[in-house]
This record gives structure tokens, C-alpha cells and sequence, in this order.
């Protein structure tokens, strides 16, 4: 379901910003307007959709529009045109009064700076939003004290912000917006004045505390490891517009444009590459029921590997290498049962390619690419890892190897 | 040497004659009854301070002092320098200028501070009040004696109006500059939250601009207590006729010790009020 929908939004800052959208139009760019008609440009003519339950990251540097994105969803900035439905109704078409009511029972908000009521302790800042709904101090309470609990700052509740440390503030900043329950939060750079080790763990915390509360998220981000890490999905901003809107993987193999492939050239592949998107799919598999060692030596020599993965009721049991499948095929064996290595190191297609070398490392064997049945999904050489890795960072024309094979 | 063309005059003085004139003959029932009111209140304010007994007055400004301040002998030395008032045989004088300072404070800021919640609403009240506040300020006070005594008369309800006037543009001004000098970024907050208009300025800004508002309460009260010993010549009673009347006698001793009260009583307020400004008020 399509919790937020944006269709064709525009925010001009300066008197009648109108003729900027017929600019824009007519193919101005951002600068070209600002010389001619001194309006400025935040957001031109931008569409999106956010599903119930993900993460939309919009991710772009300083001056994107993207903080004025997210402010135009809730009307903290006003828009200038376009259509924005939030719970099947248009935010753009509410009176003021309405507006206060649909942002109390549908938005939470963290921001950047924290923004949290330095006169207020810590718990009093949590139940704001429920003190302004009128709810009574009971109730109020117990889902401050909830939510406080969820961000891990039981026992906090009487301390004021300024004795907190930034981390600590932007748990309370969390906290404010959690104990609304409301199913949007809209965070604006909600962690980037933290220190990188502090914003890891919050990173780690948001995702394990929506793995329980399941809201649909719209973060602001400049950083694209965290975009990559929080987003089901991110939308990449420059100018006002979306320039491309997809999966980590689609946007980090696929750049739409030279400005998308110069933003993720940076990024280290080897945190965003994933087993499955490595493995080479194996068709050829030894079956324990009815494969002796001379069968599985055919198999693997039509093949041309050395070893082969056997498998008994579609899962994956262990693996026979060549050399053993010899000498019990000399012993007259008829099954591989004594030959079975059944301790075979497995990944699961979405471990990052970085702990995959480790494991590659240790093994004599490759590594068996398995879904969580236990099904051989594919297998993973070293030289496909390193090939992968090479490839894609070499740059977007040659990426071919890196598309999806599952 | 070139004399100013005599025929070149703008008869403003006469205008201004005219236009009060105009305004006590249309007004003069509204401003009876304004006067009435505000002499109820006054007198009632200072039969309180009449009544109260000193010692409790003494032992009340003590703690309170000690309190504001933190620091025990703080509380002492006030207490101290309102006992050396009464032995100087002028606690009654005393009282009759703090009762004026106290109802023109509390007039004031019932005044003020809604005005400066007001300008820091519109930047366009803002941008009209300011140059009134500045002329209420740099105009030479005794000139707002003229306009009250034509109102009022003579008396206290004068002497009070006068007071309020040059006295209730630092408690305006400090309110405005206190809520816009408040984080946009927690007003934004309170906004993205769903607060409405009071919401926000009860809950968020007048809180956050409490420290700043103090300072204004306490610039208001200053001035307000130098106002009153000029608007005693038009018939406020208290320490400053005690001194006016030196002054026209050339009784030196007197004159003295009515200034040293004076003094005494701005110190002992100008601490506590100011105390209280700077205190830190929430956190560590």
C-alpha cells in the first residue's frame, strides 16, 4: 500500500513563484532562474512514492532540496504546487486548523539539531506531542515511558537535554516522535550531527526498532553508506529533482546519469556487493539417492569443476570432491555416502562481500550460496568474488557480471 | 549673523494645546472613571504596604534575597540596609514610594508583556513600535508630568501614568527580543508536533524567553523607581518629595538621607529582580 504518495511537487522560494514552474518547464536550469527572476529553486517537479512499512531514504548534498522535501510532506514549508496524499488525503488541500490535527495523528518528526525543549526534562519533552493532543497524563505517561524504554533511556526521565550526550539527545528526539503513534516519521538528517561510531549505533537501532514498530520512514540523508544501510529504497536528489529512485544495488550498478555514478563512486562495493549477486548460479548437483562416485566424476568432468555440491530432497547436504570420488569409485563403492563432506561452509545470498572473504579463505571448497530451506541457490569462487569487485568498480560501462542472477 | 525668517513658524505648540483640549473635553467622563479606578487600586496597594508590619517586611526581603541570590549575608545586608531605612524615621516615606513603584510595575508588565508578545507576532507592529519606544525612552521624563497632570490632575494618578510611560518600554522590548531570540528550530518542532499558536508561546516560547523577560522586569522596575522620585513634584508622595523638598530648602541633611534611602531601595531591588533574571532554570 502507498502510505505517501508525491506527485509533481514544486517549492519556489520568492514573490509569485509561479513563472518559475514555466521556466523549469521550458528547460531552464536552477541557476538560469535565479539570474533572471531571483526565485529560488527547492524542489522542481519531484514524484514519489513511500510504501507502508519502509524506509525511503532521500539521500543528496547540501542544497538538493531534500530538507525542503521533507518539510513540504507535512507543510512546515508550504509548497508551491503539486499534490501530496499522505493516508489517502491531500496534506496541500488542508486548512490550518485540520492541518495541525492530521500532523498530530499522522507525523512524527526527528531532526538534525535534535530540536528538543531545553526547559523540558527529558520526559516532558517525550510526552509534547501527546500534551498538545490534550491526552490525558495517565496515558500520556506510559507511552512516554514506553517509548523511552524502546530507545534504551529507562531511567532517564528526569534529566534535561543539556545533560545528555548527543546521542543520548537524539534517543529523546526519537523517543518525541515514537510515542505519538503515528505510523510516519519524517527524520532530516536525523543522524548526522552525531560522531560516526554514535550514528552507526543509532543506524543499528533505528532498523532493529522497525524491525517491531513498522513505520513508513522518509529519512533525509548526505550520506550514502547510510543511505545504503537504511533504505528499502532511496531516491537521489540534485537540483530539486529526483535523479534517480531505486534499490541500493539498482542505483550502485546501475547510475542513471555520470552524476549518480560520480556520487557512489566512493562507496567500498565490497559492503554493498552481496553472495548473491556474485555467486554463479550451479546448475550441475549430485543427487545422494541415486549418484555413485562414477556418476558424480562424470558430472563433474562435464563440468569442468572439481568438486560438486550433493543434494538429497532439494537441500543441500555436502560436497564431493574429485580426487575422493576416484579412489571410492577404484573401492567399487556404489554410493557417495563415505565420501560426503558434510561440514560445508554456507552464506546466505544477502551477506555482503566483505565477509565472504574470510570465509573463502579458509575453505578448500567454494562457498554454497543457500536460502534459509537450506536450497543451493549458487556457489562462490574466489575468482568470481574478485572479478566481481573489479568489475564494479571499474566503473558504470562495464558492469554486465554485477546484474542479479537469482 | 542670519536670524531664522520669523514668518517661517509652525505653531506646533498651539496644534498640541488643541489636540489635548479636544481630547480631555470628548474624553473626560473616560478618563474620570480611568482615574477613579486606578487611585482604588493604588490606594489599596498602599494601605497593604502601610499595614505590613516591619519586622516582617525586614525578615521576608531577607530570605527572599537570600534565596534569589544563593548566598546568606546577601540576605543579611538587604534586610540590613531596609532596617537602617526605618532608623533614619523614614519607613512610612519608604513604604508610600515602594507601593507606587509596586503598582506601576504591576500596570507596566500587565501592560508590556502582552505588547511584546504582540511585536514579536507581526514584524509590521515590530517595525511601528519600535521608534515609539525608542521616543518614549530619550524623551527627558519630566516631560511626561505635562499630559499626565492634564489628564489627571494633580495627585498620584498622575504621578503613576507618568511612571508607566517612561517605564514600561524595556519590559516591551525585552519580551519581543526574548521570543525571537528563541530556537527557530524548536518552534519548528512545536509545529511539526501539531501545536497551535498558544500552544507554542505557553508551552515553548514564553518559557524559553522567561531569563530575558526577567531582565525587562527588572530594567521596568529601575526605572520605574527613578521615575517616581521626579513624579513626586506633581504630587506623588514618598521619599522623592522628601526630597524635592530638600532641595527647596537647601536642607542638606535631609536631602541626604532621603537619597541614601532611595539608593538603598533600588539596590535591594535591583539585586533580588536581577537575581532572579540570571538564575539558571532547568539542566545542570
Amino acid at each position: 500500500m502507498e502510505k505517501i504518495k508525491v506527485a509533481n511537487l514544486y517549492k519556489i522560494f520568492g514573490p509569485n513563484p509561479e513563472r518559475a514552474i514555466d521556466l523549469l518547464n521550458h528547460g531552464k536550469t536552477k541557476d538560469e532562474i535565479l539570474e533572471e527572476t531571483r526565485l529560488s529553486i527547492g524542489v522542481a517537479g519531484v514524484s514519489f512514492y513511500v510504501k507502508s512499512g519502509e524506509i525511503l531514504v532521500v539521500m543528496g548534498l547540501s542544497g538538493s532540496g531534500k530538507s525542503t522535501l521533507v518539510r513540504c510532506i507535512n507543510r512546515l514549508i508550504e509548497p508551491t504546487a503539486g499534490e501530496i496524499i499522505v493516508n489517502d488525503v491531500d496534506v496541500t488541500t488542508l486548512s490550518a486548523k485540520d492541518l495541525r490535527e492530521f500532523r498530530q495523528k499522522n507525523f512524527g518528526m526527528v531532526f538534525q539539531n535534535f530540536a528538543l525543549f531545553p526547559h523540558r526534562s527529558v520526559l516532558s519533552n517525550v510526552e509534547y506531542g501527546l500534551e498538545i493532543q490534550k491526552i490525558d497524563k495517565q496515558t500520556r505517561r506510559e507511552r512516554s515511558m514506553q517509548a523511552l524504554e524502546q530507545v534504551g533511556l529507562k531511567g532517564w526521565e528526569e534529566s534535561y537535554p543539556d545533560q545528555l550526550s548527543g546521542g543520548m539527545q537524539q534517543r529523546v528526539g526519537l523517543a518525541r516522535a515514537l510515542a505519538l503513534d503515528a505510523d510516519i516519521m519524517l527524520m532530516d538528517e536525523a543522524f548526522s550531527a552525531l560522531d560516526p561510531l554514535i550514528r552507526r549505533d543509532m543506524q543499528d537501532e533505528l532498523l532493529d526498532l522497525q524491525d517491531k514498530v513498522k513505520k513508513t520512514i522518509v529519512f533525509i540523508s548526505h550520506d550514502l553508506d547510510e543511505a545504503i544501510k537504511l533504505g528499502d529504497r532511496i531516491a537521489l536528489m540534485k537540483d530539486g529533482v529526483i535523479v534517480q529512485e531505486g534499490t541500493a544495488e539498482e542505483i550502485l550498478t546501475n547510475p542513471a546519469n555520470d552524476y549518480v555514478a560520480k556520487f557512489v563512486e566512493d562507496v567500498d562495493m565490497t559492503k554493498v556487493i552481496t553472495a548473491e549477486s556474485v555467486m554463479k548460479k550451479s546448475e550441475v548437483m549430485a543427487y545422494s539417492k541415486t549418484d555413485g562416485p562414477r556418476a558424480a566424476l562424470r558430472k563433474m568432468h562435464q563440468a569442468g569443476i572439481s568438486t560438486i555440491f550433493v543434494r538429497e530432497h532439494k537441500r543441500l547436504v555436502g560436497i564431493v570432491s574429485a580426487e575422493n570420488a576416484v579412489e571410492a569409485a577404484r573401492r567399487g563403492e556404489k554410493t557417495l555416502d563415505t565420501i560426503i563432506d558434510r561440514n560445508v561452509p554456507t552464506v546466505k545470498p544477502d551477506t555482503p562481500a566483505i565477509e565472504l572473504f574470510p570465509l573463502l579463505a579458509e575453505s578448500p571448497y567454494p562457498l554454497a550460496v543457500v536460502n534459509d530451506e537450506n536450497k543451493l541457490m549458487g556457489v562462490i569462487v574466489k575468482g568470481s568474488l574478485l572479478g566481481a569487485i573489479a568489475d564494479s568498480t571499474r566503473g558504470p560501462l562495464n558492469r554486465e557480471p554485477l546484474k542479479k542472477t537469482g | 549673523m542670519m536670524e531664522f525668517p520669523e514668518n517661517v513658524r509652525i505653531p506646533l505648540g498651539d496644534w498640541v494645546d488643541s489636540g489635548m483640549n479636544w481630547i480631555l473635553q470628548t474624553f473626560s467622563e473616560f478618563f474620570d472613571t480611568l482615574g477613579t479606578v486606578i487611585l482604588q487600586f493604588m490606594l489599596h496597594v498602599e494601605k497593604f504596604f502601610l499595614w505590613l508590619p516591619w519586622p516582617v517586611l525586614i525578615v521576608g526581603v531577607g530570605i527572599l534575597a537570600w534565596r534569589a541570590m544563593g548566598r546568606w549575608w546577601s540576605g543579611v545586608m538587604m534586610a540590613a540596609m531596609l532596617f537602617f531605612m526605618g532608623t533614619l524615621g523614614l519607613w512610612r516615606l519608604g513604604m508610600m514610594t515602594l507601593s507606587l513603584v509596586f503598582s506601576a510595575v504591576i500596570i507596566s508588565l500587565a501592560i508590556g508583556i502582552p505588547l511584546g508578545i504582540a511585536m514579536a507576532t507581526s514584524n509590521r507592529f515590530e517595525a511601528i513600535l519600535k521608534p515609539l519606544l525608542d521616543g518614549m525612552q530619550t524623551m527627558p521624563s519630566f516631560v511626561y508630568l505635562i499630559p499626565a497632570l492634564m489628564l489627571f490632575g494633580l495627585g498620584k494618578v498622575p504621578a503613576l501614568f507618568a511612571t508607566i510611560i517612561y517605564a514600561v518600554p524595556p519590559v516591551i522590548r525585552l519580551t519581543n527580543v526574548g521570543i525571537r531570540e528563541v530556537s527557530a528550530d524548536v518552534v519548528e518542532a512545536a509545529h511539526a508536533f501539531g501545536s497551535s499558536y498558544w500552544q507554542i508561546l505557553f508551552k515553548v516560547q514564553l518559557p524559553l524567553a522567561r531569563p530575558t523577560i526577567m531582565v525587562g522586569i527588572n530594567q521596568t522596575t529601575m526605572m520605574a523607581l527613578a521615575m517616581v522620585v521626579i513624579a513626586s513634584m506633581i504630587g506623588a508622595r514618598g521619599l522623592g518629595l522628601e526630597v524635592l523638598l530638600a532641595i527647596n530648602r537647601i536642607e542638606i541633611g535631609r536631602g541626604f538621607e532621603a537619597g541614601l534611602c532611595i539608593v538603598f531601595m533600588a539596590i535591594i531591588i535591583d539585586r533580588i529582580t536581577f537575581a532572579m533574571a540570571s538564575r539558571k532554570q532547568y539542566g545542570s
